[in-house]
C-alpha cells in the first residue's frame, strides 16, 4: 500500500473535545450488521444490556425488521471479575433454545477497557464444551472506542473468514466472492448478482443482507436472521476464481481469504456513476472473458440520457456529504460527476481513500462540523442519514437520505445506487428533490425592498412559499464565477 | 458511594411493589439480573438519559465511546414546546487514549465548548460504562466545571451496567434531588401550582393535558421532565401538591420532595378516561386541601362530564367496525388496565394483557374489570406470540415497537402503545386518538389481501381472465 493509514486507525488527536450530533455509529454495530447477512445467524454482544438494546433498535428502526441480536449482560461484578462466565452461559442458553447457523460474538467497549481477549474466552468454551463443537462461533474485537461501524463490519469478516472458510484444494470455474461493503443496500446486492450472473459468474456474497433483511415473511418465528449467506457458501468461498472487494475498507478481508485459501482479489472502490461502472463492467469481461451483456448496454443508454435530462437541476448544485469512508469516496465521484460541487464532507474513521476524495478533504468529525461547513459553504443540498435531518432543518436546505441510519423513511434498504441503473434512479430522486424546491420569482426578487410589497388578497395560494432570496441566487447563479 | 445510591433507591419506602417483599427480597433489589443470551431492554444509562432528556433547554452530554450517545440519540419522541437544545447529541466519543490516560480532561474542555457555543443554562452529565471501569470521577468533574463555570453541571451516575432501564430513571431522579430541585426560587407562586412527575410529553401527550389544566386554572410549575426548562424544575418545590405519572420510574422524586418540602403527591394515570378523570379530581382535591379556592372541586366536575361525554361520543361512532374484534394487550404497569376499559367501551374483547410490570393493585384492577378469569400474561416470548397470532387468537396486537414485527409477519394488525408511538394517547382526545387508531388498522384491507394465497400455492383459486 502507498499509505501508512490504516483503515480505523485515528491518527490526528481531535481538535473538538465534544462530538455534537455524532455522524458515526459504534464498532460492535457494524459487527452486528455482518453477522445478520449470514444465513440462521445470532449476532451477541459481550456487554451491558444496554450496548445490544441501543443497536438492536436503531438496527429495527433502519431495516423496519425484527432484528436476532443477544447480549451476555455484563453487570458491574462480572465487568470486574472477567466476563468468561457471562459469555459462556449466553452461548449455552442460545443453544438451549435453539440452533443457530452462526453465533457471532463481539466485544463492547465495556469488556475491552477490562482487557478481556475475547477470541480467547471462546477458544475456552470450545475446550470445555465439545459437544458444541458443530456449532459454529465467531468471535471478533470491536471495542466502541476504536474506529466506526465500518470497522467493526470489516473485522467481523475477517474473522468469519479465518474461522470458517475452508482451504479449497481445487477451484471452481466462474466462481465468484463477492465481499460486499457495509453500505450497499439490498437492491444493490441484487443488482450486483444480477450483473455477475449475465457475465457468467456464480457469485458468493459475504455477506448477504439481500437475502436475510429483505422483507421476508417465515413460516415460523425464530429469533436468528431468516437467511443471507450459508455456512455452505462461506466453506465454499475457499474454491473461488476471485474475491471482488466492494469498498477500499474491506481490503483486509481480501487479504484474509488470499491468505487462508490463495484466492486473487480485486479491490473495487466505485460503483456508483457511469465511469466508475464502466471501469466495474471492463474489469468483469476482463475477469469473464465474456462480452458484454446486451441488457446492461441498454442501461448504459437510459443513464447518459437521464444524466443530460438532470443535469439541468443539479448542476453546480453545492453539496455538503457526510458518510463512512468508502460510502464518501463512491459518492463524491459519483456526485462531481455528474456537476454537483462538495463544499463539505466529513466522515467517521480513517482511510487511505481520504485524500484521494474529490473535493475538499474530508475531516474525521460529527454532524456539527457538517453543518458548519454546509453553513460557511452556501451548500444547497445536504447528503447524509437520517440525524441529518435537523441540520437540514435549520439550513433550510433538502436532505438526501443515504447511509445508515436511515429511520425516518420506508424502504431505505430497497433502494439502488450503483450501477448504470442505480445512477439513473439517484440522479432522478436528485433532481426531482432539487426541482420540487424551485422558488418562483416574484417581482422584487432581484431588488427586494425597492418595490411596493406584494399583497396578496383572499385567493393568496396555498402552495405560496416564501422565496429564499439567497438561495435562489446561489442556485440560478450556480456554475458561474 | 454509587453502590450506596442504588440500595437506596431500592429501598423505597412509598413503593407497594417493594413493601409487600420480604426483607432479604428487597435487599436483592427490584432489578432482575438480566440473563446472558436471553436478556432484552435498555441498561440504566438508557433509563437516565430517558427521564432527563426531555428536559428541553439544557445540554445533555454522555462521556463515554461512541455506542452510548451515536447509536441512541435524538430516538425519542419527547416534544418540546421551545428549545430544541435537548435533541442535539453531545458525547465525548471517548478514543483509545482516553481510555489509557483517563477521560476526565476530555470531558472537562467538553463541557466548556458546549458551554461556549450553546450557552445552556445547565448541563447534564452522563457517565456511562467505560469511563466509570476506568475510574473517571464525573461528581468531581462536575464540580469543578459548575465552579469555573458559574453554570449548573449535573453528574448522572448511572453506568449501563449498573442495571435495568427502571433503575436508571431513579438514579436519574436522584440526580435532580441531590443537584437540581430546591436550587432556584419560582418567579411567582400560586395556590394552584402543580408538579407533574414521570410524565415525558411522548408525542405532545402533555398537550393533551395541560390544556384542562389551564381551563381549571391549574398552573403546573414543573413537569419532571416532559417540555420542562431546568429553572422550573430546579424551582419546583415551591409547589403546593404534585402527581406522579409513572410511578415506576420517578417514584423517589414525589416520596423525597414530601419529605423534604411537605408536597403532597398521589399516584395516578392520563391513560384511560376514567383514569383521567380520577387524576383531575385528585388533583384539585389535593389542591383545595393545600389552600387552592373551594371552588376548583366543581369546576373540576363539569369539566369532567363536558370531556367525557365528548370523548363517549366520539368512541362510539367507532362500535360498529370494533364490535367483537379481540384485542392482545402487551404492554406494562398502569397501561395494562387503565385503557382496558376504553377498548371494551368500544366493543373491543381484550384476551389477554400482561402484567410483567404491574402491581398488586394494578392485577387486582384487572380482574375488576375483565373478570376473574382474566388472561393475565406474565411474560410472552416472541415465538408464543407469534404462534397465538397465527392462530388467529387475537385481532390485534397492542405492544410496544419491538413486538411490532412479530404481529406483522404473522400478519395481524398492530398498533403501537408505547414509547415509539407516532400518536399521543393520554387524556380524553387521546383515548379517542386509541380507539380512532385501532379501527384504522383493524379496518385495513391489506390483511384480508395478504392472506390470500400467491398464484402459485396450492389450492389457490385465483381464476384466469377470461
Amino acid at each position: 500500500m502507498t499509505t501508512t493509514v490504516k483503515p480505523g486507525e485515528n491518527t490526528s488527536p481531535p481538535s473538538e473535545f465534544v462530538s455534537v450530533n455524532p455522524l458515526k455509529m459504534s464498532a460492535p454495530l457494524g459487527g452486528a450488521l455482518f453477522f445478520l447477512g449470514l444465513d440462521r445467524s445470532l449476532p451477541v454482544f459481550h456487554g451491558s444490556q444496554g450496548c445490544t438494546s441501543f443497536a438492536l433498535v436503531l438496527l429495527g428502526r433502519h431495516f423496519k425488521e425484527s432484528i436476532p441480536l443477544q447480549t451476555t449482560a455484563m453487570s458491574e461484578v462480572t465487568t470486574v471479575l472477567g466476563g468468561g462466565d457471562n459469555i459462556q452461559a449466553a452461548i449455552l442458553k442460545i443453544l438451549e433454545k435453539g440452533k443457530p447457523g452462526v453465533i457471532g460474538i463481539c466485544s463492547t467497549g465495556l469488556t475491552e477497557t477490562k482487557g478481556e481477549d475475547i477470541v480467547g474466552e471462546v477458544a475456552l468454551f470450545r475446550k470445555k464444551h465439545p459437544e458444541h463443537d458443530d456449532v459454529p462461533l465467531v468471535a471478533v474485537s470491536t471495542p466502541d472506542f476504536r474506529g466506526s461501524h465500518e470497522d467493526g463490519f470489516r473485522d467481523a469478516m475477517i474473522r468469519t473468514i479465518e474461522e470458517l472458510v475452508a482451504k479449497g484444494d481445487k477451484t471452481v470455474k466462474n466462481q465468484i466472492n463477492v465481499l460486499a461493503g457495509s453500505h450497499l443496500t439490498v437492491a444493490d446486492i441484487d443488482y450486483l448478482r444480477e450483473v455477475l450472473n449475465a457475465f457468467g459468474f456464480s457469485p458468493i456474497f459475504l455477506p448477504d443482507l439481500s437475502r436475510s433483511l429483505d422483507g421476508i415473511i417465515p413460516d415460523n418465528f425464530e429469533p436468528v436472521s431468516m437467511g443471507g449467506t450459508t455456512l455452505d457458501e462461506i466453506r465454499r468461498m475457499g474454491s473461488s476464481e476471485h474475491t471482488l472487494v466492494i469498498g477500499e475498507s474491506l481490503r483486509g478481508a481480501g487479504e484474509a481469504l488470499l491468505k487462508k485459501s490463495g484466492v486473487p482479489y480485486v479491490v473495487v472502490n466505485r460503483l456508483m456513476g457511469i465511469t466508475a461502472f464502466d471501469r466495474f463492467l471492463v474489469t468483469l469481461k476482463n475477469l469473464s472473458g465474456r462480452d458484454y451483456p446486451e441488457s446492461l448496454k441498454r442501461e448504459r443508454n437510459r443513464l447518459t440520457d437521464s444524466m443530460l435530462d438532470s443535469h439541468f437541476y443539479l448542476g453546480g448544485v453545492k453539496v455538503a456529504l457526510g458518510l463512512e469512508p468508502d460510502h464518501l469516496f463512491d459518492m463524491a465521484h459519483f456526485l462531481g460527476e455528474n456537476g454537483m460541487e462538495l463544499v463539505g464532507s466529513v466522515t467517521t474513521t480513517a482511510s487511505p481513500l481520504l485524500s484521494k476524495t474529490p473535493g475538499p478533504k474530508p475531516v474525521t468529525g460529527d454532524l456539527g462540523t457538517l453543518e458548519r461547513q454546509a453553513e460557511s459553504g452556501k451548500a444547497g443540498l445536504l447528503v447524509t442519514h437520517s440525524h441529518g435531518r435537523q441540520a437540514a432543518g435549520r439550513l433550510d436546505i433538502p436532505l438526501f437520505r443515504v447511509g445508515f441510519p436511515i429511520f425516518d423513511r420506508l424502504g431505505a434498504t430497497h433502494r439502488l445506487f450503483i450501477g448504470y441503473r442505480g445512477a439513473m434512479e439517484t440522479l432522478f430522486r436528485l433532481s426531482n428533490m432539487m426541482w420540487s424546491r424551485d422558488p418562483e420569482n416574484q417581482p422584487d426578487t432581484w431588488y427586494p425592498g425597492e418595490k411596493n410589497p406584494i399583497v396578496f388578497g383572499e385567493g393568496t395560494p396555498e402552495e405560496f412559499v416564501p422565496v429564499n432570496f439567497e438561495g435562489h441566487n446561489e442556485r440560478s447563479g450556480g456554475g458561474l464565477p | 458511594m454509587l453502590n450506596q445510591k442504588v440500595q437506596d433507591v431500592f429501598e423505597e419506602p412509598a413503593c407497594g411493589h417493594n413493601k409487600a417483599k420480604s426483607e432479604k427480597d428487597r435487599k436483592k433489589g427490584c432489578t432482575k439480573v438480566a440473563t446472558p443470551g436471553a436478556a432484552a431492554g435498555g441498561c440504566a444509562f438508557d433509563g437516565a438519559k430517558i427521564a432527563l432528556q426531555p428536559i428541553v433547554d439544557a445540554a445533555h452530554l454522555v462521556h463515554g465511546p461512541i455506542a452510548c450517545e451515536g447509536n441512541s440519540w435524538d430516538n425519542r419522541s419527547a416534544l418540546s414546546s421551545g428549545s430544541r437544545l435537548y435533541r442535539t447529541g453531545f458525547t465525548t466519543d471517548m478514543n483509545e487514549m482516553d481510555v489509557i490516560y483517563g477521560g476526565e480532561k476530555h470531558l472537562f474542555k467538553a463541557i466548556r465548548q458546549i458551554i461556549e457555543r450553546f450557552d445552556p443554562p445547565a448541563v447534564f452529565l452522563y457517565q456511562t460504562c467505560v469511563p466509570a471501569i476506568i475510574g473517571d470521577d464525573i461528581e468531581a468533574v462536575a464540580k469543578a466545571a459548575t465552579e469555573k463555570f458559574g453554570r449548573p453541571v449535573i453528574p448522572v451516575n448511572a453506568p449501563g451496567f449498573v442495571g435495568g432501564k427502571n433503575l436508571g430513571n431513579k438514579l436519574a431522579g436522584e440526580a435532580l434531588l441531590d443537584y437540581v430541585i430546591g436550587t432556584m426560587e419560582p418567579e411567582t407562586t400560586t395556590s394552584t401550582d402543580l408538579n407533574i412527575i414521570g410524565e415525558y410529553n411522548l408525542s405532545g401527550e402533555l398537550w393533551q393535558v395541560r390544556p384542562l389544566l389551564d381551563r381549571l386554572g391549574i398552573r403546573i410549575s414543573a413537569c419532571i421532565s416532559g417540555d420542562a426548562r431546568y429553572r422550573e424544575v430546579a424551582s419546583s418545590h415551591r409547589a403546593r401538591a404534585a402527581m406522579l405519572v409513572c410511578s415506576k420510574a420517578m417514584i423517589n422524586i414525589a416520596s423525597k420532595m414530601e419529605e423534604r418540602y411537605k408536597i403532597p403527591w398521589f399516584e395516578g394515570s392520563f391513560y384511560g378516561i376514567s383514569d383521567m378523570s380520577t387524576s383531575l379530581r385528585n388533583i384539585s382535591r389535593l389542591l383545595i386541601e393545600r389552600g387552592a379556592p373551594a371552588d376548583l372541586a366543581e369546576r373540576t366536575e363539569e369539566l369532567i362530564a363536558k370531556e367525557e361525554k365528548e370523548a363517549w361520543a366520539a368512541i362510539e361512532r367507532f362500535r360498529p367496525g370494533l364490535e367483537g374484534k379481540r384485542a392482545l394487550l402487551i404492554t406494562g404497569g398502569v397501561k395494562s388496565w387503565s385503557v382496558v376499559s376504553a377498548l371494551m367501551e368500544a366493543g373491543l374483547v381484550v384476551v389477554g394483557t400482561s402484567v410483567k410490570k404491574s402491581t398488586k393493585e394494578d392485577k387486582e384492577r384487572i380482574t375488576e374489570l375483565m373478570g376473574e378469569d382474566a388472561h393475565m400474561i406474565d411474560t410472552m416470548t416472541p415465538r408464543e406470540m407469534y404462534r397465538m397470532l397465527k392462530d388467529a387468537e387475537a385481532d390485534i396486537l397492542m405492544a410496544g415497537g419491538r413486538s411490532q414485527f412479530v404481529a406483522l409477519k404473522a400478519r395481524v394488525p398492530f398498533l403501537d402503545v408505547n414509547q415509539e408511538r407516532r400518536f399521543a394517547f393520554a387524556g380524553y382526545k387521546g383515548m379517542v386518538t386509541l380507539v380512532s387508531e385501532l379501527h384504522r388498522t383493524i379496518t385495513n384491507p391489506i390483511f384480508q389481501v395478504l392472506k390470500n394465497p400467491a398464484p402459485w400455492t396450492p389450492g389457490c383459486r385465483t381464476t384466469p381472465l377470461v
